[in-house]
């Protein structure tokens, strides 16, 4: 197995998680592209609609997952690019710093938007 | 081939050699650039979608007539055809990359390893497929 080409090191918690979080986007993606695409119209967009759906506890919850395992994925996805194109040593962990904190920014920005519609306020900078 | 050999596909970062490449480095070099995409669109995304903290604690008459900073955000990217004609490009990015990702994760679980060329020529085809039929709906109420 020395030999063997890959971006991750075989029998990894972050492959694994990687192929955890890629089944639930086939699905939450998918559904995500059809309700705001195909049921509802983009052009059609207001902030009551919005709203509406995200204070529903199954939908809330459903975004929030959908929200961090998407910054997982993505995330993580474009560190294994780096190192796949040699990314390694102190640089390696110089953009992983990077790359954590502005997962960490998404998430909390994407968590705020979240209950700005859903009408939480948990405090007062959230 | 088993398990434990390994296939040497040479360096696929080297563009250079693009003309040898076989439909598996096209699929790994597609999911890339796809996953780009995706990822830096989230970040966008998010960011677009942050237009809405000011509409919550807007008053709500302004909200109710839809005069709020986000439907307003949302409704004036949605009347460019530009941005129209940039989320069909965004439906064919995420089409595909989930359409080649299930490919992927069925070669994961060693399904289809044989055909793997073949599904990635469907992957394709279903993409260029779903995006073209949904090009009126991505289209829908735009001036041209």
């Amino acid at each position: 197995m020395a030999e063997h080409y890959s971006s991750f090191r075989a029998g990894g918690r972050l492959w694994l998680w990687q192929r955890i979080t890629a089944a639930f986007l086939i699905v939450v993606l998918a559904f995500h592209f059809f309700l705001l695409h195909f049921v509802h119209h983009a052009d059609e967009v207001t902030f009551l609609m919005s709203a509406n759906r995200m204070e529903t506890w199954s939908y809330y919850s459903l975004m929030v997952l959908f929200l961090v395992t998407a910054t997982f994925h993505g995330v993580n996805g474009v560190y294994n690019a780096l190192i796949n194109v040699g990314l390694s040593g102190t640089k390696r962990q110089v953009v992983k710093g990077v790359l954590v904190v502005a997962s960490l920014l998404l998430l909390v920005q994407g968590f705020r938007t979240a209950n700005a519609w859903a009408g939480i306020d948990l405090l007062p900078i959230l | 081939m088993s398990m434990s050999q390994s296939y040497d596909r040479g360096l696929i970062e080297d563009f250079g050699r693009w003309r040898e490449f076989s439909a598996g480095m096209w699929a790994w070099i597609f999911h890339k650039f796809t996953g780009w995409v995706l990822v830096g669109y989230l970040f966008t995304h998010v960011a677009v979608l942050s237009t809405a903290l000011t509409s919550a604690s807007a008053d709500p008459a302004t909200v109710a007539a839809n005069q709020d900073l986000y439907t307003q955000t949302i409704r004036t990217l949605e009347s460019l055809l530009v941005v129209r004609v940039l989320e069909v490009g965004l439906l064919a990015v995420a089409v595909f990359h989930i359409l080649n990702g299930t490919r992927l994760l069925l070669v994961d679980l060693g399904i289809g390893l044989e055909s793997q060329d073949r599904s990635f020529y469907a992957s394709l085809i279903l993409t260029g497929a779903i995006v073209v039929a949904s090009v009126p709906t991505f289209l829908a109420g735009v001036s041209l």
